[in-house]
């Protein structure tokens, strides 16, 4: 049945790779991501973890190492952040081509300058082409879930691409909260062992990375997104699989009390939980309120967003990072692509929140759709606005 | 009608575009990038094997008789046999006529 | 639902306080959060750490403006930093010290209800160093009620192993010492 335990999220996230029985794990530390990698080579070091802990001189290295190991066919782990992120960006995109189910966590945060440390999602949009699948957690419990899910998903020979678990910095990995973590035999019935499609072994040789000349490259690219966009389809069996078997449901676009809701409120990340309490906050005083927030982030799962926010008059898209000087920020800019495409058109209000740590309030959430039914019944101008910066 | 681009479609590539069958760069035909060649005087070659050693795409290949012959079929004409030869045995000669 | 805030020094282990008091909480089958104020750790700087308590699941995360609680690991901080701000009405104050109620009221101008004990001779006699994070906790669960003192034992347990013990007895006297105003 698993115990329910009071635990931070970064130490739930190392126990839960430790419970996927993972080979290697090869990392390097960075705040806010130090504890999960610390707490594994921990598990490591104590005996109670049967794989390799390679500690790198550099992320680069790190990614590098998951690629050899992964292609070697052993189940690989890594876990980074930010600016480190960005140094491993370039083997991100191999590991993805290459067709390796390597799974990470990254602990959200800033990108410099100036030199911050704290939650934002620039680092999650920086990798947003890589290739890789991507969820984002809420909480603790969707953190472990989502861990044992990504390798799931992304060994599956139907999928076979990298699998990343965002989890925001400080916020959720700082925080001590109730978890339930299950048994080791329980997570084994749900995740079967490791089989490799394809690995480096000496005694049947194969290439894996050769040059792709422009007569190959473009479909090269042509089955990683055919691939990705397969990939939708074994995400969703698979989270049914695991709530039947351990009692929580998970979809790639959930909403809170949208049913006769007229604005829409969306979100993605550990805000998500702070906007329900907002919506409360706004249905109790009568306003037709909902929530859309996202699980899924790569593959974008587009028939989902729409179907969620359809029939919407006004929608307030919250985004964590900035696209400096372009339209908009980046998940609303998918967005408004999604609903323009199938004919929708909302008036739609993006605002840029909660950048290096800048927190998040139930009062800010209150104002963004105050200010949404305003901006929406003068037909004001759509465009974006960054969250309580100071003139 | 399209024109043949020899290019193989997206559904039929192995995995990561991975290459299956090991030492395929065999078949791969770098002699015609050669505009000279390298011509043995086995009168004066003293079978040191410095051709085999230092050439970079491992054209020379030993025989019977202890020589080493070149390969043209891999062979880029890059002259680098000729230039270590200890005892000028080997020519580059000019290709074509 | 109820909101602690915690104010110490870098080191002081207020974080820990924090982290302890949710861990408590959780064992007693509630739900709870705890968190830093989320910063560079500098050693002596005044440093703030949260915790939310409730009987329903937490389903926001933003920082605590708002507290019913607020416990003040260090006499000197009195002197630097508000405790009191935006602490909710009918809600207390919990203060390391040695003075007594009427001159902290003079001094500090706190005008919410207090709760006074001298964490710093209680740590220093039952363990020998000035660190009160586990004694403040004695005070606050005499002063507040919001975990047993049972409760504390397993997460002070498993997080001081081999000084455990030491650390709950400092709880437990500050407990039988704190005085709470009416």
């Amino acid at each position: 049945m698993g115990k329910r335990v009071g635990m931070e999220v970064s130490i739930a996230a190392a126990e839960a790779v430790g419970m996927a029985d993972v080979d290697l794990i090869a990392a390097y530390p960075i705040t806010p991501q130090t504890h999960v990698v610390e707490h594994l080579s921990e598990l490591v070091a104590d005996g109670h973890l049967d794989a390799e802990f390679v500690p790198v001189e550099s992320e680069h290295s790190a990614m590098s190492t998951c690629v050899g190991s992964s292609a070697a066919g052993a189940r690989t782990f890594t876990s980074t952040s930010s600016q480190g992120y960005a140094l491993m960006a370039e083997i991100c995109y191999i590991a993805a081509g290459l067709r390796l189910p390597i799974v990470m966590v990254v602990a959200n945060r800033a990108l410099s300058a100036p030199i911050n440390i704290w939650n934002d999602h620039a680092d999650m949009m920086m990798s947003r082409d890589t290739g890789w699948i991507q969820t984002i957690a809420e909480n603790g419990q969707e953190v472990v879930d989502l861990i044992f899910h990504a390798f799931r998903v992304a060994e599956d020979h139907r999928v076979l691409l990298p699998f990343i678990i965002n989890m925001d910095g400080f916020t959720l990995s700082h925080v001590i909260e109730p978890i339930i973590l299950p048994d080791k035999e329980e997570v084994a019935r749900y995740l079967p062992p490791f089989k490799p499609a394809l690995r480096l072994d000496p005694k049947h040789p194969v290439t894996i990375g050769p040059v792709g000349m422009p007569d190959v490259y473009t479909e090269a690219k042509k089955v990683h997104d055919e691939v990705l966009k397969a990939s939708k389809d074994v995400i969703v069996e698979a989270w049914k699989e695991l709530g039947d078997q351990f009692g929580r449901y998970y979809k790639p676009v959930e909403t809170y009390k949208t049913e006769d809701a007229e604005n829409l409120l969306f979100t993605m990340g550990s805000i998500s939980e702070t906007a329900m309490t907002a919506i409360d906050a706004m249905r109790e005083s009568g306003k037709k309120v909902g929530l859309v927030h996202l699980r899924l982030w790569r593959p974008f799962p587009s028939d989902e967003i729409y179907e969620a926010m359809k029939g919407a008059k006004a929608i307030a898209i919250v985004d964590r990072a900035l696209t400096l000087n372009g339209v908009c920020g980046p998940v609303c800019a998918e967005i408004k692509s999604t609903l323009y495409d199938r004919k929708f058109h909302p008036y739609i209000k993006n605002y840029i929140a909660g950048l290096g740590g800048r927190d998040v309030t139930v009062d800010n959430f209150v104002e963004m759709m105050d200010k949404l039914a305003e901006s929406a019944g003068r037909g004001d101008p759509m465009g974006y606005e960054i969250v309580g910066v100071k003139e | 009608m399209a024109k043949e681009t020899g290019i193989i479609s997206w559904k039929k590539l192995d995995l990561g575009t991975a290459i299956l069958s090991p030492g395929s760069a065999q078949s791969l035909k770098t002699g015609d990038w050669r505009s000279m060649r390298p011509v043995v005087d086995y009168d004066v070659c003293i079978r040191c094997g410095r051709c085999y050693i230092y050439c970079p795409d491992m054209v020379y290949v030993k025989v019977e008789t202890g020589h080493y012959e070149p390969n043209y079929y891999y062979c880029k004409g890059c002259g680098i046999c000729a230039n270590e030869c200890p005892v000028q045995a080997i020519k580059m000669v000019e290709e074509g006529d | 639902m109820v909101e602690i805030r915690f104010h110490g020094r870098g080191g002081q282990g207020g974080v820990t306080s924090a982290e302890l008091t949710a861990l408590a909480a959780i064992d007693e089958g509630k739900y709870a959060q705890a968190f830093p104020s989320f910063g560079p750790e500098r050693r002596g700087a005044p440093v703030t750490a949260f915790v939310r308590v409730s009987s329903e699941a937490i389903r926001t995360r933003e920082k605590v403006y708002e507290p019913n609680i607020v416990v003040v690991l260090d006499p000197s901080l009195l002197q630097i930093v508000n405790v009191e701000a935006g602490l909710r009405p009918g809600g207390i104050v919990i203060l390391n010290t040695k003075k007594s109620l009427e001159e902290i009221r003079k001094e500090t101008g706190i005008t919410a209800r207090l709760a006074l004990v001298d964490a710093s001779k209680i740590a220093i006699e039952t363990m020998r160093v000035p660190i009160t994070n586990t004694t403040m906790l004695g005070a606050l669960v005499k002063a507040t009620g919001v975990i047993a003192m049972d409760s504390l034992r397993g997460p002070i347990q498993h997080r001081f192993g081999p000084i455990a013990d030491k650390n709950m007895k400092a709880c437990a006297r500050a407990f039988e010492e704190t005085t709470v105003e009416g």
